[in-house]
């Protein structure tokens, strides 16, 4: 049941308006029609991220490479955690960059419909760009920082083996994650500010909820499966075996799979039900 | 229903609930502690702002329930309507009348608590100017960012560009952010894109507000043409003028319901009538109360039509009387009554002091006095008129008595009948006055 759909009756666009109801994923053919605002939006967070910057999109390496560094440092030089072998260096690069993305995204996502009320109220386009907009302006800047990656594996003289095959699985799943959460938090923080709030402490957590600075097998055994439900765990395990060459742990990522594929499209429905009422509880 | 229609509404509804706010505590401490112990009951206010399980809603309608909850409101109700293609509808109404909100609805920015729309064609709803507009982009960027946030694909705006800049004037900053704008250079940007929209249905709020006469102008006339192009238009506005000219048909919104439906000037007459918030006659019965001082005191005021009855719609052909009534308490003073009349605009278009011989070095009794001036026909502009009066202590001492600003106003409506100065020109005519003039021209002898 769809309460406002268009169809194309004698290629004359009608559009009925009625009160919300109804579930839904998203209307495709609509989103589809909207493409080139997709694009321009795009397009807009990219460019403004870095206006009136000196450094411009170096600061796309410079925040992981900080915080790799500060890793290394303290993790890795210090605290000296079990890395299974692999420089810490290299264990935490592979796993900062797609953390980078994700958390970025997830905060940019989750305030975008706040950040978007003036726009709200004033015109109609599929509120469903909202938080998908920064999760794909976010690819940009992740596409730089893999240049990290690059420069580090080439270091360390690390090739990746037939495991890379599976990357693109994996990206998939980095860009899963943050649009879930992006669409359940965007929607809710419309009504409760407390997202707004809770969002930064919220990733800082996040960070230590997968094994980005320490090793998945640091993990008791019989706490193995509830962890690997936390979909980062999965995504982290993935690049590893996928740049690294380590063993493919399909039992981290599955439940991991899983997990996002339900935050996605229950998000979805969330926020097309939701959605209908914005503008007035803004 | 017709097929003709472009836009049809069937019993459409929507329903607010107002954020009552609970009363909590006198304090910041038991304020702040309620508001701990009670996240539940901040939870379920915040819910009840959309969710209407709790308000039986067919009752509502059907006025078996009563709907004097303090909580709720009906920004529109109940509303039927069908515009066939082609009509300019305007859509007027006192603010608060639920006119934003059932274009909100008709945009599809908000939905309707119940009943239906339907709309037949593309809609392009302009209830803003320049949405979406980014300061750090250029104009360039912003042109084709606002382009498809109203809908337009990139390549319909490729097409337009070249004529949206020229219309807006801006070409040679289009590198520049929007930023660095002036604020009249964004609006004019922003109407550019809007008015090169050219979608079947297009729904407009009160934009052409803004900007400086001449642009309003240009996009009036624009407005104008894509009605010629059989283009349906919902047009919301208080500038009566514009609506005149404009539409076609007129609605006119009360409380979320409609109240008339028909002619432009016989609905845009009946609500300014309607209107409480100016009137064409004030009076002060009580004495006390009365504008004025020791000398003078101001007790009434009005503006009458040629049958000498108060009226706040004047034909622009027919001539418009006002009358003063003022009270002179002590001997031995010069009085000059004296008004002006000011625009929408606050602009004043002039002013006139009392010349008559009679009264101008006499000092006045004690008593009930009525001044009456006839401003003639055919002089002034369609548009709001207000009027400020005044009284003049003229001897001995030069002082004002009293000075009542917009003290009563009307409303100069042009019948488009052909006998007035703008003759048989429908479109818009500016300027501040409007005399007709005496025209003789004669043929004087063979070309050459």
């Amino acid at each position: 049941m769809s309460s406002q759909d268009s169809t194309a009756v004698s290629d004359e666009k009608v559009v009925v308006i009625e009160a919300a109801k109804g579930w839904r994923f998203f209307d495709a053919k609509e989103l589809a029609d909207y493409r080139d605002l997709f694009f321009f939006l795009v397009f807009r967070d990219i460019k403004v991220l870095y206006a009136q910057t000196v450094l411009g999109f170096s600061w796309a390496i410079l925040n992981p490479l900080i915080q790799i560094l500060i890793f290394s440092v303290i993790f890795g030089g210090v605290a000296k955690i079990e890395t299974d072998g692999i420089p810490y260096t290299l264990f935490s690069t592979v796993a900062i960059v797609p953390w980078t993305y994700m958390s970025n995204a997830m905060s940019s996502g989750s305030v975008s419909l706040i950040g978007g009320q003036g726009m709200l109220g004033k015109i109609y386009f599929p509120r469903l760009i909202f938080p998908v907009t920064p999760i794909l302006a976010k690819l940009v800047d992740f596409a730089i920082s893999i240049l990290l990656i690059v420069v580090v594996m080439i270091y360390y003289g690390v090739m990746p083996g037939w495991n890379m095959l599976l990357l693109p699985l994996f990206v998939l799943m980095m860009i899963a994650v943050p649009l879930g959460v992006s669409l359940w938090l965007s929607a809710m923080a419309i009504r409760y500010r407390d997202v707004n709030f809770a969002m930064p402490f919220i990733i800082r957590m996040l960070i230590y909820s997968a094994p980005i600075v320490y090793t998945a097998s640091a993990i008791p055994e019989s706490w193995r499966l509830v962890y690997s439900f936390n979909p980062i765990v999965g995504v982290i395990e993935g690049y590893r075996a996928a740049l690294l060459g380590t063993d493919v742990e399909w039992l981290y990522i599955l439940p991991g799979m899983f997990t996002s594929v339900l935050l996605v499209f229950g998000g979805l429905l969330y926020f097309h039900r939701m959605e209908k009422v914005f503008v007035d509880v803004i | 229903m017709s097929k003709d229609s472009a836009i049809v509404v069937e019993n459409m509804s929507k329903l607010y609930r107002l954020g009552v706010e609970k009363h909590s505590g006198d304090n910041l401490v038991t304020a702040m502690a309620s508001f701990f112990r009670n996240p539940l009951g901040n939870y379920r206010r915040h819910r009840s702002l959309y969710d209407f399980r709790d308000v039986d809603i067919a009752g509502l309608e059907s006025g078996t329930e009563s709907d004097s909850r303090a909580d709720i409101l009906w920004a529109v109700k109940d509303i039927s309507f069908e515009v066939p293609r082609g009509q300019i509808l305007g859509i007027v109404g006192q603010n608060g009348a639920g006119k934003s909100t059932l274009l909100k609805i008709l945009s599809r920015i908000t939905s309707p608590t119940s009943g239906r729309a339907i709309i037949r064609g593309r809609v392009g709803s302009l209830l803003e100017v320049g949405t979406g507009f980014h300061q750090e982009l250029t104009g360039r960027e912003n042109v084709y960012l606002n382009g498809t946030i109203l809908g337009l694909r990139k390549k319909e705006v490729d097409k337009l560009f070249d004529e949206i800049v020229d219309f807006a004037g801006i070409e040679r900053f289009l590198d520049t952010p929007v930023k660095r704008y002036s604020s009249g250079m964004k609006v004019r940007l922003g109407f550019a894109v809007a008015a090169h929209l050219e979608p079947e249905v297009l729904i407009v709020d009160e934009v052409l507000a803004v900007g400086d006469a001449e642009f309003k102008r240009k996009c009036l006339g624009k407005m104008e043409s894509i009605g010629e192009q059989g283009r349906t238009i919902l047009f919301v506005s208080h500038n009566m003028p514009q609506v005149t000219r404009l539409c076609n048909r007129v609605i006119m919104i009360e409380n979320g319901g409609i109240v008339k439906d028909g002619g432009p000037h016989e609905v845009v007459e009946a609500y300014l009538s309607a209107g409480k918030h100016r009137v064409a006659a004030r009076e002060w019965p009580v004495l006390e109360e009365a504008p004025g001082g020791q000398v003078a005191r101001l007790r009434s005021v009005s503006v009458r039509n040629e049958k000498n009855q108060v009226s706040d719609t004047m034909d622009i052909r027919k001539p418009v009387t006002v009358q003063v009534e003022f009270d002179c308490l002590t001997p031995g003073y010069v009085l000059m009554p004296a008004f002006s009349l000011c625009n929408e605009e606050s602009q004043i278009i002039f002013c006139s002091n009392d010349t008559e011989e009679h009264w101008l070095r006499k000092e006045r009794q004690p008593g009930r006095y009525i001044a009456r001036v006839v401003i003639p026909g055919n002089l002034l502009t369609e548009g709001t008129m207000l009027i400020n009066t005044a009284i003049w202590q003229w001897e001995p001492t030069r002082r004002i008595e009293y000075h009542v600003p917009d003290a009563v106003a009307f409303q100069v409506i042009d019948t488009l009948d052909g006998d007035s100065a703008r003759g048989h020109y429908p479109g818009d005519l500016p300027g501040t006055v409007r005399p007709k003039l005496d025209w003789h021209t004669e043929r004087t002898g063979d070309v050459g």
